[in-house]
């Protein structure tokens, strides 16, 4: 046997679990589960130098160790603080850890352009989850939001630069994945934007898994075949042998009845990728005679995907954006009721065409 | 394709020989003045990137760098950029009043070049004159204590030269 | 005439040039540290000195000495911050503009005490002329044997750099300093790592701000207990201080800190008092982060005792009735002036200069600015009063940085002293486009004082 390590003792709203030196406080919560881990917006386990800056997963730590048990002056970041041994920390049992969540979840708001409903985010977008718990309805900004025009980086991807939280995440994996990095984050302060400058194609064989990891709606894959609501989508685990030395060839497969709408990096229940996938597993490989099934995928119970017995209609008439046609995305209160969809009392089925945000509206629900 | 003059080179690997072997990339900031100075008074797409070229970077790095710090011009300027300070010590000394001066001298607005190319007017943060306020930047140097008549010779002072070099 | 440690031959003719600046005793320190003292016994006697940093925030700078890790094979860097950009600020500039040599000689000792081999200045990218003097400076230095290989036959040996940077406030925060000193954008690193242990190029960094490293020298060569002498508690040697606004002789001072603030204002020795015969309203001490006190808190205290210029009283009664020495400039409004217009400014200013990383500073800089523009164009609501309120405290102390503070504050000072100047705006918003609210009841009319 290896000689035993030391493990730190750390408590997190009034938990307590061991955990290896040098765990962050993030992933100590994540051990625990449920709500007692943070929200994370800009980290990313998989992307070196990741996280510090949404600022979303602040907690409270009301003892540093059992050595110096006096409490941080101010909030931490979770995800770039390591717990020491005693530690003790407060999250979601923190009435300062919520409100300075509740002010971080409104300044990512402030220049969203909450289209959810026409976004191809909607469903899987972590912002969307955040404002569903920590938003307040309506908004206290007056002002215009910021925007850019949305453009394609090449084929692939499509950037849509007003809904860009600016968690860095996609220049991580454009340093740590490809060889070359192409684009980054350009201007500063409230101007900062994601962008190649000179507008170019990003193309590396691994540049498609900055549409994994975008917590937000700004990248997206320009070959998912019609704008869609991944609800009404079902994951299938499946795999290849993939020719390329560093893609492990593992996907979710994202099915429409027989066809694949879209292909993805599988992802953990933090909504974390597991392992990349390249560019021609992602883009290239539409057909189910392309893959080995495996199965369906497990879905977390909370997850909107998860909702999707969509059995009613097989193929919507139109797309979303049609349906709203014309009508101006609502604010704040749309994305409340996008999220209704977690509400298990709603049968999809039962709703005629694709759904949308009106459709969840509880006043509807009940007649 | 543009390209430093040798004098300019050997000022490059001066630069780039005041940092550790392998750490040449912090020389980008000067060498961006540099090249600024020496391409046009702004940095084109082209100039930045024969400048990651020289520091053997990715132009994506260079580019990043260029459109963070206030100083590099990304567009084309007036041969003299009048840079007048708007920040509180120098608003109380009367800032406001000085743009306003320049601009109906000068005709333009702020952000603005004038159609024969000479000048242009920018507004800018605290330059550490606040003492002398109200002040500008004009090239390397400052120009502090302006009043309207101060205004007026280094307009007068801007044609002159222009008139001399051109 | 108060006693000058850094200043005091300032005005000699010459002074710019290593000649007269050795004739006049320049680079005794050196000789002193080099020849007669350990690396560790510098860093004792500043140490002892009680010198506290000068860029802002104050913290001593003996022990900061003292954090920096020596891993042995690992080069270790000394940093003078010489970025000097917040507003009310520009001390270190007249130093460097007019006493080069002083700064060098401090770096010299500075980075002895450090172990330090390359020691770089990092000088904000708009003083466009100082790099010139300093690296004439340096070369001067250079060529007397002051740098260089084998200084002084002791085996040391230093080279300096001058490192412009391109317009960046947040390049005066530490870390985003010594990003872009990599050639990389003035973003705030995550700390910790604290730069003591990762800095440049992730070596150990000491970064001081020029006027403390200036400061070394007389520390070298009074001692650092005589040194600790002057001035009071923890407030030890003399201060420099940018004097701005409406006041009569604008201009950079050096003084001990047992003075007053109303000493200050008002002698013809400092300010001279307010400009055009008017009256203070108010003053915002140590540059424009630090809170804005009304012409009464800024003269007593809360206690009704006299406000001394040093760092324990300029914050005695906290933020609520005091405010901070921070970088030492010293902005005076007099009764003409508008403070939400002022507030305006700054506002504006560090929405300019955020770096953009942090969501709370991104977004809060910009809402608040919004907010400001509006109330003092007459548009305001009053309930964007509570509004601004609530966003400078969701943005004080969650963000990476201290510019996240540096903006908040400013903000919560001016609405916690002027609320009715606010509401004053809120209420009449035409009388607002062409009048200001002037003094009202804050300021106490003063006699001025004569030196
Ligand atoms: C936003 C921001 C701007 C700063 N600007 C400066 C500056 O211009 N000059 C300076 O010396 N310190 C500045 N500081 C403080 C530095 O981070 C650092 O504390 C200082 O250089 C340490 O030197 P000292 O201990 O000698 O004061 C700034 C800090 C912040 C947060
Ligand atoms: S507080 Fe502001 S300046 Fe500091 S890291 Fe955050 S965004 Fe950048
Ligand atoms: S996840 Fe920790 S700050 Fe963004
Ligand atoms: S405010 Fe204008 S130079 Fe400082």
């Amino acid at each position: 046997m290896a000689e035993e390590k030391k493990l730190f003792k750390v408590t997190i709203d009034n938990i307590t679990i061991e955990v290896e030196p040098g765990t962050s406080i993030l992933m100590a919560a994540r051990r625990i589960g449920g709500e007692v881990a943070p929200p994370a917006m800009c980290y990313y386990t998989k992307l070196k130098g990741s996280g510090g800056k949404c600022r979303t997963c602040l907690v409270e730590v009301t003892a540093g160790s059992t050595a110096d048990p006096r409490p941080m002056p101010k909030l931490v970041a979770s995800c770039r603080t390591n717990v020491m041994d005693g530690m003790v920390v407060r999250n979601i049992t923190s009435e300062k850890v919520i409100d300075a969540r509740n002010g971080v979840v409104e300044f990512l708001l402030i220049n969203h352009p909450l289209d959810c409903p026409i976004c191809d985010q909607a469903g899987e977008c972590s912002l969307q989850d955040l404002s569903y718990e920590h938003g307040k309805e309506g908004t206290r900004y007056e002002f215009q939001r910021r925007t850019f025009e949305k453009h394609d980086l090449g084929p692939y991807i499509q950037l849509h630069m007003t809904r860009c939280i600016l968690c860095y995440r996609c220049v991580y994996v454009a340093d740590q994945l490809t060889e070359r990095r192409e684009h980054g984050v350009l201007d500063r302060g409230d101007h900062s934007e994601i962008a190649t400058y000179i507008k170019k194609a990003l193309d590396h064989d691994f540049i498609g898994n900055i549409i994994d990891v975008c917590p937000v709606g700004a990248l997206t894959d320009r070959t998912f075949r019609f704008k869609n609501r991944v609800w009404f989508l079902k994951p299938v685990e499946a795999h290849r042998e993939c020719n390329h030395p560093k893609c492990c060839g593992k996907v979710t497969l994202w099915y429409r009845g027989e066809e694949v709408f879209r292909v993805t990096a599988r992802k953990d229940e933090w909504g974390e990728v597991v392992d990349w996938i390249c560019n021609e597993c992602r883009f290239e490989k539409k057909k189910t005679s392309d893959w080995m099934i495996e199965g369906p995928t497990r879905v977390d119970r909370h997850s909107v995907i998860s909702q999707g017995h969509y059995v009613g209609v097989v193929r919507p008439q139109e797309v979303v954006y049609d349906v709203m046609g014309g009508r101006k995305p609502k604010l704040l209160m749309d994305i409340h009721s996008v999220s209704e969809v977690n509400e298990p009392s709603i049968d999809l089925s039962k709703i005629e065409g694709p759904a949308h945000s009106t459709d969840f509206e509880p006043k509807k629900l009940t007649n | 394709m543009i390209k430093f003059t040798d004098e300019k080179l050997k000022k490059v690997q001066e630069i780039v020989a005041r940092y550790p072997e392998g750490r040449q990339k912090s020389a980008l900031l000067p060498v961006l003045h540099l090249a600024q100075d020496e391409f046009g008074g702004w940095l084109s797409p082209e100039t930045m990137d024969y400048v990651a070229g020289l520091l053997k970077l990715e132009p994506i790095e260079v580019y990043e760098v260029a459109t963070f710090y206030s100083m590099y011009n990304l567009k084309p300027v007036g041969r003299f950029v009048f840079e007048v300070c708007q920040t509180g010590p120098c608003m109380l000394r009367g800032s406001d009043q000085i743009v306003d001066y320049i601009k109906q001298r000068l005709g333009i607005g702020v952000g603005e070049t004038t159609p024969d190319g000479l000048f242009s007017l920018k507004t800018v943060e605290c330059l550490g004159a606040c003492g002398y306020a109200p002040m500008m930047q004009l090239g390397k140097y400052y120009r502090e204590h302006l009043t309207k008549e101060k205004v007026d010779s280094i307009i007068d002072e801007c044609r002159q030269n222009a008139a001399l070099n051109n | 005439m108060g006693r000058q440690l850094l200043l005091e031959k300032i005005k000699v003719e010459g002074i710019r040039g290593y000649e007269t600046y050795r004739r006049e005793g320049g680079y005794r320190s050196v000789e002193k540290a080099l020849k007669t003292m350990t690396p560790d016994q510098v860093t004792d006697e500043v140490k002892k000195s009680g010198l506290r940093g000068r860029g802002g925030a104050g913290f001593p700078t003996g022990m900061k000495w003292s954090f920096l890790a020596k891993p042995e094979g690992v080069p270790r860097y000394l940093v003078c911050n010489a970025d000097e950009s917040e507003p009310g600020t520009f001390k270190d500039r007249y130093l460097m503009e007019f006493l080069p040599h002083l700064l060098i000689e401090g770096l010299i000792v500075s980075s002895y005490a450090l172990g330090c081999k390359r020691t770089y200045i990092y000088i904000r990218g708009e003083y466009a002329w100082i790099p010139e003097i300093l690296e004439t400076a340096i070369a001067e230095a250079k060529a007397a044997g002051w740098l260089g290989q084998n200084i002084l036959g002791t085996g040391f040996e230093l080279e300096i750099y001058v490192q412009v940077g391109a317009g960046a406030y947040i390049c005066g925060e530490e870390t985003a300093l010594l990003e872009s000193l990599e050639g990389k954008r003035g973003n705030p690193r995550i700390k910790p790592p604290f730069p003591a242990i990762k800095g440049l190029w992730d070596c150990p960094t000491v970064v001081n701000n020029v006027e403390t490293l200036a400061a070394v020298v007389p520390i070298l060569n009074f001692g650092g207990e005589e040194y600790a002498k002057i001035g009071i508690g923890k407030s030890t040697g003399t201060k420099l201080l940018s004097a701005c606004g409406n006041i009569n002789k604008p201009g950079v001072y050096e003084i001990d800190m047992t003075i007053s603030v109303e000493e200050f204002i008002f002698s013809d020795e400092y300010c001279g008092g307010i400009a055009n015969g008017k009256r203070l309203k108010a003053c915002i001490p140590g540059g424009s982060s630090v809170p804005i006190l009304p012409a009464n808190l800024l003269l007593k205290t809360a206690k009704g005792e006299t406000r001394l210029m040093n760092y324990e009283s300029l914050s005695d009664g906290g933020f609520a009735k005091g405010s901070m020495m921070g970088s030492g400039g010293f902005i005076v409004l007099d009764e003409d002036q508008c403070v939400v217009r002022h507030t305006l400014t700054l506002a504006r200013f560090y929405r300019h200069e955020s770096c953009g990383q942090c969501s709370p500073c991104r977004e809060g800089t910009g809402w608040m600015e919004k907010i400001l523009r509006n109330i003092e164009n007459g548009k305001g609501k009053s309930s964007d009063i509570d509004l601004l309120w609530d966003i400078q405290r969701k943005i004080e102390g969650n963000t990476i940085c201290p510019l996240g503070d540096a903006a908040a504050w400013p903000v919560a000072a001016a609405i916690r002293h002027f609320r009715d100047e606010f509401e004053w705006h809120v209420n009449n918003p035409v009388e607002c486009l062409t009048r200001n609210y002037g003094l009202a009841h804050y300021a106490d009319p003063l006699t001025p004082v004569t030196a």
